[in-house]
């Protein structure tokens, strides 16, 4: 029996020609797409939904049932579009979506991560042609402005419409108003100081005063943006998040937030356990009474109603200085077009009725728990009264009266929230990186990112 | 390349190939002779297994390396980048601690559950046979079973802030040391290390209460004789008759180590930090979240190459002299 070094030469001899062989087979020839024409957008489009049965092909988020629910009422309204749903969880179709609408199988309407690779590898159908048809410019201008990309995916914030939002969500704090009562809040906080006021308070009182998950990815991040959006020029912000050349992160307002964020995580404001903590956790724990505050977003919101009625409030994080301008993080739910559609004026159709049909919108509410978005001449469908959902929905329409949304800093650049945000966020609140230190770290992994 | 792909797994005591019986010459039936001693009908055979081994291994192995010299997101157009993937491996902090994690995980996926596995399996191996037995041996075999993201789920709870793990501290007044065992950046990879050491040291003992129950009691007998404790027994008698199966132990659990996945992703993402980040979720998270292709692929041919450096070595210590 040979030695086993003798076996592994052998095998080794043995496999060196298969690889040679097999980079020979491969190498004339580098993986991916090549170089093809951009396709035009100007090509003729179609308002018209016909009567021919078709079958739209969506893939759409688990745990999002909105998209299932508006589906099933537009089948119910036009008998000959069947809709066939995939679901995935978002985290899958981030990873999912580029090949599966390169692939043959390409489906119609898609849940869309961030936009910008998608529209620079030539996926995604450039709506602009829709906008025109269907007189999108009656919508607020603010509404549609994250879903434009310039050409071959630069910036966003300007250029095509790629998208639309199934609902537009807003951030902003969840507050147990059981826990508010014990720790003396009469009333939402009008400043950060006040803000800061009732953390201590709390933390007095023996209420934990933020529950905040930090697992996974950085649920702090939705605090510190809170604070970041208030102590500069929200503008910045956005800049940054759309890629404008020459936008940092590191700027006085960042290092300002990450400093307070510092601060209250030595304070013990954030739960000691915020890195062990996942999102599910979170929301569990503070169901549990287990929190005064959380930071979260709309879609929480029809589960709250459920989960603890009537104890739930909610307010959008306020500014410096009484009676400034309410910013937050708001952002649709984003649904595109694939550039492989195989009916992509049905889809489209079907977005733009999800905007303005009325029962369309009423779903956008009850079940999305968020706005509808669509012209602004349109009114919002009522909530119920004494429900956090009616809360929310005020908040948003407050938003966009005051043109405060942002998007979120976790979408500037595909792995920007993995790759810098999270990790360096968890270092933060565990001591283990200073203010500084947090702030140059993300513009770097920005600055690496934008330079391949 | 269909030689050089049928070889390695046919090589060895190819019944085929041994000489055929002498039969009458005949003409007609002289090509299939030789085809047949040529190993003809074994290829036949094999080849079902060579073309799923081709597609499925080597291919993806072929594409992994020549993803690597390339800057590619998984669908534009790629850029030939030469070495400089490798270079960022080898250059990269992040990524050297990320490799880093995976080699301290080898101190508990794969030392850890090997000894206490000889541990266990010297205690256990007088009551292998009859009932008791089987239960012992299908208990301590039972985390091989569960699904590894459920063992992760589970231990997540316990080792969480309010988990099992800190009640019990509590509970005997060392409340002091009760931590989110997960979250904390101290205690975060031990903390991932035990639970892949309880997934493993089943397999370990198994394996090594098989390896015992092929020693031959004789060998027992004379220590005995000649006057040997329990102690001495099993470092004279035990130990080295289990060589081959200590090195198949240490085989699978360091690539176990090397190349941990599940239980990283589950219990911890990787976080805090990258306290416990290792090859495999930087290698997923690189291709898939970041579509960075051909770095991801560099980062798994270097995994793979050290997963080797580290298994060879073993192989031939524990089997080296059995020639």
């Amino acid at each position: 029996m040979a030695t086993p070094l003798a076996r592994f030469s052998r095998r080794t001899a043995l496999l060196a020609p298969v690889l040679a062989l097999g980079l020979a087979a491969t190498a004339c020839s580098a993986p991916g797409a090549d170089e093809s024409p951009r396709a035009g957008s100007d090509a003729a489009v179609s308002t018209e939904l016909g009567s021919d049965p078709i079958t739209l092909e969506m893939y759409a988020e688990t745990g999002f049932p909105l998209a299932k629910a508006l589906a099933d009422e537009f089948t119910k309204q036009h008998p000959n579009v069947k809709f066939n749903i995939r679901e995935d969880q978002f985290t899958v179709i981030v990873e999912n979506a580029p090949r599966v609408m390169a692939s043959d199988n390409s489906p119609d309407i898609i849940r869309l991560p961030t936009m910008v690779d998608l529209v620079k590898d030539d996926l995604l159908k450039n709506l602009d042609p829709y906008f025109t048809a269907y007189g999108w410019d009656k919508f607020p201008a603010s509404q549609l402005v994250q879903l434009r990309v310039g050409e071959g995916g630069t910036t966003r914030g300007t250029g095509s419409l790629w998208g639309m939002g199934l609902g537009y969500s807003v951030t902003g704090v969840f507050y147990n108003k059981k826990l508010a009562e014990q720790v003396g809040m009469t009333q939402p906080p009008a400043t950060i100081a006040e803000f800061e006021q009732l953390l201590a308070k709390a933390k007095t009182a023996g209420v934990q005063p933020i529950m905040q998950f930090n697992k996974n990815t950085a649920g702090i991040n939705f605090p510190h943006q809170a604070l970041q959006n208030q102590f500069g020029d929200p503008a910045q912000v956005a800049d940054w998040i759309f890629q404008k050349p020459g936008a940092t992160f590191d700027t006085p307002a960042a290092l300002k937030a990450t400093q307070t964020i510092q601060k209250w995580a030595q304070a013990g404001y954030f739960p000691k356990d915020a890195n062990a903590l996942d999102y599910a956790s979170m929301v569990g724990e503070f169901q549990k009474n287990n929190g005064l505050f959380m930071f979260n977003g709309d879609w929480e919101s029809a589960n709250l109603d459920k989960t603890m009625p009537g104890n739930v409030g909610f307010f959008l994080f306020p500014s410096e200085s009484a009676g400034g301008k309410h910013v937050a993080m708001s952002a649709p739910n984003t649904f595109g077009i694939s550039a492989k559609a195989k009916n992509p004026d049905a889809a489209a159709f079907f977005l733009n009725w999800a905007h303005t049909n009325p029962t369309a919108r009423e779903i956008a509410v009850k079940i999305g728990g968020s706005s509808p978005g669509g012209p602004s001449d349109l009114a919002v469908p009522a909530a119920a009264p004494n429900t956090v959902l009616a809360e929310t929905l005020k908040a948003s329409q407050q938003l966009g009266e005051e043109n405060g949304a942002v998007d979120f800093t976790a979408n500037a650049t595909g792995g920007i929230f993995a790759a810098a945000i999270t990790p360096e966020m968890q270092k933060l609140i565990a001591g283990q990186q200073t203010p500084e230190g947090y702030v140059k770290a993300v513009q770097a992994e920005y600055a690496k990112e934008l330079s391949r | 390349m269909t030689s050089a792909f049928g070889s390695a797994p046919v090589g060895r005591g190819d019944p085929v190939s041994t000489p055929a019986r002498p039969t009458r010459p005949s003409a007609a039936r002289a090509p299939r002779k030789r085809w047949a001693r040529a190993g003809g009908t074994g290829w036949l055979f094999v080849l079902p297994a060579v073309v799923m081994y081709a597609a499925f291994v080597l291919r993806p192995l072929v594409l992994t390396i020549q993803y690597s010299f390339y800057n590619w997101n998984g669908i534009g157009v790629a850029r030939w980048a030469g070495l400089d993937n490798y270079l960022t491996v080898f250059t990269d902090s992040d990524l050297l601690k990320i490799i880093g994690n995976a080699l301290v995980l080898i101190v508990f996926f794969s030392f850890v559950p090997v000894a206490l596995g000889l541990l266990v399996a010297s205690l256990v191996r007088r009551i292998t046979t009859g009932a008791f037995g089987t239960v012992v041996r299908t208990v301590l075999f039972l985390p091989q079973v569960i699904p590894l993201v459920a063992a992760g789920i589970a231990w997540s709870w316990l080792l969480s802030s309010n988990g099992l793990i800190n009640q019990l501290l509590r509970a005997v007044g060392l409340g002091g040391v009760a931590r989110a065992w997960l979250g904390d950046f101290d205690t975060a990879l031990p903390a991932v290390g035990v639970i892949g050491a309880w997934v493993l040291l089943g397999l370990c003992t198994i394996l090594l209460v098989t390896g015992m129950s092929k020693i031959d009691p004789a060998l027992y007998e004379a220590a005995r004789l000649d006057g040997a404790g329990p102690i001495r027994e099993f470092f004279a008698v035990t130990l080295p008759s289990l060589r081959q199966e200590i090195g198949v132990c240490l085989t699978v659990t360091i690539i176990a180590a090397l190349a941990s996945f599940d239980i990283v992703y589950i219990s911890t993402s990787g976080g805090p930090g990258l306290q416990t980040t290792v090859p495999g979720l930087e290698i997923y998270r690189l291709a898939f979240s970041q579509r960075q292709v051909g770095l991801a692929s560099a980062l798994a041919v270097v995994l793979m190459l050290l997963v080797l450096l580290c298994v060879l070595p073993i192989q031939r210590l524990t089997r080296g002299d059995k020639s």
